[in-house]
């Protein structure tokens, strides 16, 4: 079963949090146990997104770093729209694209009866596509970082054009796409707007972290709300400090 | 080694436009290619080692075409059996000398494991002398191990010909004339034909069996006699 796993996933951190004495402090126990849920969805989602992002934004970043062709100035200012928009725009632009009347979403409807709307799935899609401008700016300055000159070694030294890649211009690149991945995947999980309008908020199916607090605080949960509060800032903090500590000059042989 | 080159290619940078047209002819083992800088001398070992397609002509190395804008044949760098030095080496930074050195033995998308065992890595970091420093990376080395790196990765595959860049000119002079030396004699034993560019006439004095001059994209001077 194909599901097993992110099922188990999102669950893992409930079945961790069942303590023998839960049935004393049931409330508190289930408060816990929902913010557990939503730590588990938006570590999930965000995950999803950046492992898509990395192979979208360095096959982008690459190309628009290497490849000189008409346009190229106006398809790197479309990549990077996703970063300047509102969240909502993205998500009514998401809704038009993969929603189940929209030009995608109606082709999987039909063909393969998948629907995207209040998925996780479609949180996944949601935040890979608002954070994907970090991935691809990171990369597009790491890959022109990289002195061509190397390339040309590795060329003369009878390296394929697959091996230079992989052996040469990545490697050396890898530290800024890194850091780019890193932002990119506390920007997945902060993602507010485009996720509600693409997943709602469904509690334990698409309610992330950002979507609980929202509803939290909405519903005078000030509790909740704290403690999811709490844990999102811990989380972010986390991940940006592992993000500074690998980003470009901080530290290593990066260059000759 | 028998070198033909017959090239003409012009480079444009907005309103300058540079006009290279080279042609020589050569079977000597040491050939080198003298001018100032800016004299098209690197667009030329470029044009050789296939990492510049000219805009038209013919080259041919050991009874080889490597490039003939009339026929059609463009052999890519990656088959044309040659070495290159580059003036500042261009040893990957991320690969210490063992990995450098064995680079181009090695086919695939992955590098070397950082303490890879092979025969021919071997011999080389014992021809140069780099044992001791075999796990060290680029950044690590000194002026004088990195050039031998370098050689040692470009000559490990066993290239046809060797292309040298201002291969003296990341040195200071002492060193100069220290690895001019270790060049000659290195030359000599390997008997590898070699095509070097250089701006600095005691590089000439040195290797000049047979020099081609080069200024502002024209040979001036097709022969000096030793």
């Amino acid at each position: 079963m194909a599901a097993a796993t992110p099922d188990l996933l999102w669950n893992l951190p409930s079945l961790v949090f069942q303590t023998p004495d839960s049935a004393l402090n049931n409330s508190s126990t289930l408060l816990m146990e929902s913010a557990w849920i939503a730590l588990g969805l938006s570590l999930k989602v965000a995950g999803w997104a950046t492992a898509i992002n990395m192979v979208l934004g360095i096959a982008a970043g690459y190309a628009l770093a290497r490849c000189r062709f008409p346009g190229r100035n106006f398809l790197d200012a479309m990549l990077t729209l996703p970063m300047v928009m509102p969240p909502t725009v993205l998500g009514y632009y998401l809704l038009v694209v993969i929603g189940r009347k929209g030009w995608i979403g109606a082709w999987l409807h039909d063909s393969f009866g998948i629907n995207l709307i209040f998925t996780w799935q479609g949180a996944v899609i949601a935040a890979a596509v608002v954070a994907f401008p970090l991935v691809f700016k990171s990369a597009r300055a790491a890959f022109e970082a990289v002195d061509d000159q190397l390339e040309q070694a590795a060329e003369v030294l009878g390296a394929s054009t697959i091996g230079i890649f992989f052996r040469v211009t990545l490697p050396l690149a890898w530290r800024g796409i890194l850091a780019g991945l890193l932002l990119a995947f506390a920007r997945g999980m902060g993602e507010f707007g485009a996720t509600l309008m693409v997943a709602g908020s469904i509690p334990g199916k698409t309610q992330t972290l950002s979507v609980a607090v929202y509803e939290a605080v909405q519903a005078g949960q000030d509790d909740t709300a704290n403690l999811l509060v709490l844990i999102t800032s811990i989380t972010c903090i986390a991940v940006l400090l592992v993000a500074g500590k690998l980003a470009p000059g901080h530290a290593g042989r990066n260059r000759e | 080694m028998q070198l033909s080159v017959d090239i003409a290619k012009t480079l444009r940078a907005g309103e300058r436009r540079f006009h290279l047209r080279m042609k020589f002819q050569s079977s000597s083992q040491r050939i080198v290619i003298y001018g100032h800088s800016g004299a098209g001398k690197s667009l030329a070992l470029k044009a050789i080692a296939g990492l510049m397609t000219p805009d038209s002509g013919q080259i041919q190395l050991a009874n080889r075409v490597l490039f003939d804008s009339a026929t059609g044949i463009d052999i890519p760098p990656q088959q044309r059996q040659v070495a290159y030095l580059f003036q500042d080496y261009a040893l990957f930074p991320h690969l210490n000398v063992r990995q450098n050195i064995g680079f181009g033995l090695k086919r695939g998308w992955l590098n070397s494991a950082s303490d890879v065992h092979d025969e021919t890595i071997e011999y080389w970091l014992t021809a140069f002398e780099l044992h001791a420093v075999a796990h060290q990376y680029p950044v690590q080395l000194s002026g004088g191990q990195r050039q031998r790196t370098a050689l040692a990765r470009a000559l490990a595959p066993q290239p046809q010909a060797l292309l040298l860049d201002e291969p003296f000119a990341a040195l200071d002079p002492a060193l100069r004339t220290r690895m001019r030396q270790q060049l000659d004699e290195l030359q000599r034993r390997l008997s590898v034909p070699m095509v070097l560019i250089t701006h600095d006439p005691d590089d000439v004095d040195f290797f000049g069996d047979h020099v081609v001059c080069l200024s502002e994209g024209k040979i001036i001077d097709r022969y000096i006699e030793e």
